[in-house]
């Protein structure tokens, strides 16, 4: 119970906050009052349910506040799930807080952001708590609504109002997809408690329905293709503290919502339900990766690197459902615990990484990548930071984004388990797409990382480019010890999700803590193992035993001098590879179809003095083939609407008595 | 524990004393075959002492990332190269790392590598870099693919295992074993830069990709990069003959006398292979960057299709 309490004591403190940063806008002190707060009330929350879920996970502590309808109440609870997922969204509050205290003392209108900042915090807190359908879908909806306000925060600037509109048009879309799907849960009884839809048994059709309008609704927040059109549009808008948080948090929130219903208030949907879930997860990872790759400016190549990640989760979850349906509890355990393990690695570096990009975009000014370039020399410790990102993110071992990318393969080797033959099938293949996705996202990272922090500098901004403040640093650095810690000791992480796997599956993977040198063994010994403490050890030892042998029994003379480039050296930063020209190679592999890509090349006639040219035209089929009929569609629609504004009273009075007619019968025929 | 300890310590080294005699036995081979006499296959080793002996020429631009970068590349290389089996199988730390794993070091290292090659900020390097994330980019999954297909037949991710498991009667033909081995060599060309792919002793051209990215480096940190191009192919090369080729592999505990006779083999598969590669590049041109895509793509679907196999027909 304390911990329950606990917490919302903080998010009164937070809720709180927020008609003081309204009053007090006027003065200085608010944005630093505001971030301190909290920074300070998220650390404590973050630590009551971290102290729920390492202490005594299997209990469930619920609470009714008599807010909202008034013969309802609302219902909080706090179990496992709720507690990892807590412990996701204050840790990137706080977080997120600290970096704002710095980042935030350059922002102009401060007074857009801080409110909305607070609210937001509290509405992803109170969506993770929920315990009844009323209470999800208001906090969900409020969300929504504040983490709109701060994607207007810089109304301004160009394509940010677009930003807002299609993320206010798919949210809204969202919400009533849940809405849908809770209100078949409820049945004719009209009983939103979720303990009461966790009891109840739907018929396999209505639940596959459920899951259907479940993917929709929660899957549009997190951004499943094809519903991510909203997501890079609009976490690049935001300022980059709270970027952070849409693409490390928010998403995550609409994950645990997909978690929520479809493994807790759902009974079993029928198998092949976890084929839809491990399409859309497959096709997610190499299609948000391929348009990331694509990208050259930092921010919305972050954004759609989220898509990716999405799409590695979702696989995870569609893996989990297709073993449970079968009856498979502990393979089932441990593809959930892939899913969830690479839920938190995925909070910790993409934080991190929109830190950087905030870092960057502090300090130059831009977010282009194609106009910077040589930022290790300027600011070392960002580009640090963003080094341990970009091989978290990039699977690469020793750290965290290894360890939730192989549990992930282990979980589809040993789907042999399997009955049903189309799975057999679909499961390989998913895990061709899964593995080609991770060789995508290093070189999207290598691109991201390579074109913005080495080279030379493509711009003056970036060539005068300064380090930020410690603060920043300091969010910047938790999140580097976070990822090497969770990337060698995995046998912790795995440990914390058992309780949430046998809560959701009824099964848990084996105990991690008790194996030798903290190795992690998904199944049994002999089938596979993992240490990534001893890979960590033996490549610093190896590497720093070479170098040390080196300079000490070879040479360790050397010598500055201007680069070589076989002999025909450019003072021009302009011969450097660019972002686009870096992604060519990939582009023309896969990009002919999906992108319909077109390069036309324009040379000079002989003799002729004027430059060559080259147009590249890409195009974004997902937009124009499903979205862009749609949006048409409604502007149409509304247009139309828009003259029943200006009728006459008659007119009115008309449609008034015709749509109550109209309703009057079919009432009267559903009767 | 002692004993085991003593022969993971021997394959690290044997492994990094062997690396740069197979590349230069097969330098050798190949001038042999172009009716050239050759440099001795003890060639590579001189040109390691002579560059670490050299001053380093470091560009005027090049950052703690650049110098790091070369003693990061060996060591995930060493490491990996380390974990696989060459001449026993009973390696003490296979349990810490699979073969997943491995795949994963040698990704890290192509990133650090990739990441060098875009440091100075030069043409060259930025167009090795990219041409190398293109090719990694259907390598790496085609590898992954052959490792799915081998685990399902070993029932184990383990090299160690599947090794002894190979070495066993109960193996037999398979389609998809064929099926792997074809792809597993079509990446083993590809991940070290041999023609049709790249071509290794190509310098000052628009085509080379692996050269390219290392064309600033001189003095120690190329002795070192070298090294971990040599150490590459001696993995892929161990890779492929402790999974498909395992015989003559000692086991966990063996006698001395077993151990030797297990070395002597290993050096023999070295030899063998190292003459084979030779022959296939000197019979075969090298592509055009942009057919690299379609052969590696071969790999891709032919390993896809042996672990679709196994997925159908096997279950663990």
């Amino acid at each position: 119970m304390t911990p329950l309490l606990v917490l919302f004591g903080c998010l009164g403190t937070l809720l709180a906050l927020m008609p003081v940063a309204i009053l007090c806008r006027r003065f200085s002190f608010v944005s630093q009052l505001v971030y301190v707060t909290s920074l300070m009330a998220s650390s404590t929350a973050l630590g009551a349910v971290l102290f729920h879920l390492l202490i005594n996970p299997t209990l469930a502590s619920s609470l009714q506040l008599p807010l909202g309808l008034p013969w309802l109440g609302a219902h909080f609870r706090l179990d496992a799930l709720s507690a990892f997922f807590l412990a996701v969204v204050n840790l990137g509050g706080a977080a997120a807080s600290l970096y704002g205290m710095g980042y935030g003392r350059h922002e102009e209108s401060p007074e857009r952001i801080l409110p909305f900042f607070v609210m937001f915090l509290v509405a992803m807190n109170l969506v993770v708590l929920a315990d009844d359908a009323f209470t999800f879908l208001l906090s969900w909806e409020f969300m929504s609504l504040t983490s709109w306000a701060l994607v207007l925060s810089h109304h301004r600037q160009r394509g940010n109002l677009r930003a807002g509109y299609v993320y206010l048009l798919m949210a809204g879309f969202g919400t009533l997809s849940l809405l849908l799907a809770f209100g078949l849960m409820a049945g004719s009884g009209g009983e939103f408690g979720f303990a009461m839809m966790r009891a109840g048994e739907l018929s396999p059709g209505l639940a596959g329905v459920v899951l259907a309008l479940t993917l929709l609704g929660a899957g549009s927040k997190a951004g499943i293709v094809p519903l991510h059109v909203w997501l890079p549009l609009a976490h690049p808008a935001a300022p980059s503290h709270i970027s952070a948080l849409m693409s490390g948090v928010m998403t995550k929130v609409a994950i645990y919502g997909f978690i929520r219903i479809v493994f807790d208030l759902l009974g079993s949907p029928a198998w092949w339900w976890s084929m839809v879930v491990l399409v859309i997860g497959g096709l997610t990872a190499v299609i948000g990766v391929l348009y990331a790759l694509m990208q050259h400016d930092l921010k919305r190549l972050l954004a759609y690197h989220t898509v990716e990640n999405i799409g590695i989760i979702f696989i995870g979850l569609g893996l989990a459902l297709a073993f449970e349906a079968n009856g498979l509890n502990a393979l089932a355990a441990l593809a959930l615990t892939a899913a969830l393990f690479h839920v938190l690695n995925h909070s910790l570096f993409k934080s991190l990484l929109f830190f950087g990009a905030g870092a960057v975009l502090t300090a130059t000014g831009e977010r282009d990548m194609e106009r910077l370039g040589g930022l290790i020399h300027r600011m070392p410790l960002t580009a640090f930071a963003f080094l341990v990102g970009s091989v978290a993110i990039s699977a690469l071992p020793p750290l965290n984004g290894f360890v939730s990318e192989w549990l992930t393969f282990q979980a589809i080797l040993v789907s042999t388990e399997l009955p049903q033959w189309s799975l057999r099938l679909l499961v390989p293949a998913v895990g061709a797409l899964l593995a080609l996705s991770a060789a995508l996202a290093a070189a999207c990272f290598a691109k991201a990382f390579g074109i913005t922090f080495l080279g030379r500098a493509r711009s003056q901004a970036a060539s005068l480019a300064n380090e930020v403040d410690r603060l920043s640093l300091g969010a910047m650095l938790i999140f580097v010890v976070l990822c090497l810690l969770a990337g060698i000791f995995p046998g912790y992480v795995i440990d914390a999700i058992a309780p949430l796997t046998r809560l959701l599956v009824d099964g848990n993977m084996p105990v991690q803590a008790g194996e030798a040198w903290l190795t992690i063994v998904p199944i049994k010994q002999s089938l596979s193992s993992y240490n990534g403490l001893i890979v960590m050890v033996f490549i610093v030892t190896s590497a720093s035993l070479s170098a040390f042998v080196i300079h000490r029994i070879a040479s360790r003379k050397t010598r500055r001098a201007p680069a070589w480039d076989c002999g025909f050296p450019d003072s021009s930063t302009n011969t450097q590879y660019t972002a686009g020209s870096f992604a060519q190679p990939i582009r023309s592999v896969f990009g002919s179809s999906l992108f319909q890509v077109r390069e036309e090349i324009h040379m000079p006639p002989q003799g002729s003095t004027e430059p060559a040219r080259m147009t590249l035209r890409m195009r974004d089929l997902i937009w124009e083939k499903l979205f862009a009929p749609i949006e048409g569609l409604v502007a149409a629609t509304s247009a139309r609407l828009n003259q029943s504004q200006f009728l006459t009273i008659r007119k009115y009075l008309t449609l008034v008595l015709v749509s109550l007619v109209f309703m009057l019968m079919v009432v009267a025929l559903w009767r | 524990m002692i004993i085991d300890l003593f022969i993971q310590f021997i394959q690290m080294l044997a492994v990094l004393l062997l690396a740069p005699l197979l590349t230069g036995l097969v330098r050798w081979v190949k001038a042999r075959l172009l009716r050239r006499r050759g440099a001795s296959i003890f060639q590579p080793y001189r040109d390691l002492v002579r560059l670490m002996h050299k001053e380093v020429v470091l560009a005027d631009n090049a950052s703690w990332l650049f110098r790091a970068a070369p003693y990061l590349i060996f060591a995930t290389t060493w490491v990996a190269a380390s974990l696989v089996p060459t001449f026993a199988t009973g390696l003490i730390f296979s349990w810490a790392a699979d073969l997943i794993v491995i795949v994963a070091l040698l990704g890290s290292a192509r990133f650090f590598l990739t990441l060098a090659g875009l440091d100075v900020g030069t043409s060259f390097g930025g167009l090795g870099s990219s041409r190398e994330v293109m090719i990694a980019s259907l390598a790496e999954p085609a590898l992954i693919m052959v490792v799915f297909t081998v685990a399902m037949i070993a029932g184990s991710t383990q090299l160690s295992t599947v090794s002894v498991f190979m070495l066993s009667p109960e193996v037999g033909l398979r389609v998809s074993l064929g099926l792997a081995l074809v792809a597993l060599i079509i990446v083993a060309l590809a991940e070290n830069s041999r023609i049709p792919v790249d071509n290794p002793s190509t310098h000052l051209e628009l085509t080379m990709v692996h050269e390219a990215m290392i064309l600033e480096y001189s003095g120690r940190h190329l002795a070192v990069l070298e090294i971990a191009s040599s150490l590459n192919l001696l993995l892929y090369v161990s890779l492929i003959s402790s999974i498909f080729f395992p015989w003559g592999l000692a086991n966990a505990n063996a006698a001395p006398a077993e151990l030797f006779t297990g070395f002597i083999f290993y050096v023999g598969k070295l030899v063998v292979s190292g003459c084979l590669l030779a022959v296939f590049e000197t019979s075969i041109a090298k592509m055009r960057v942009f057919r690299v895509p379609q052969f590696i793509g071969t790999a891709l679907m032919m390993a896809l299709l042996a672990a679709l196999l196994m997925f159908v027909t096997r279950s663990l």
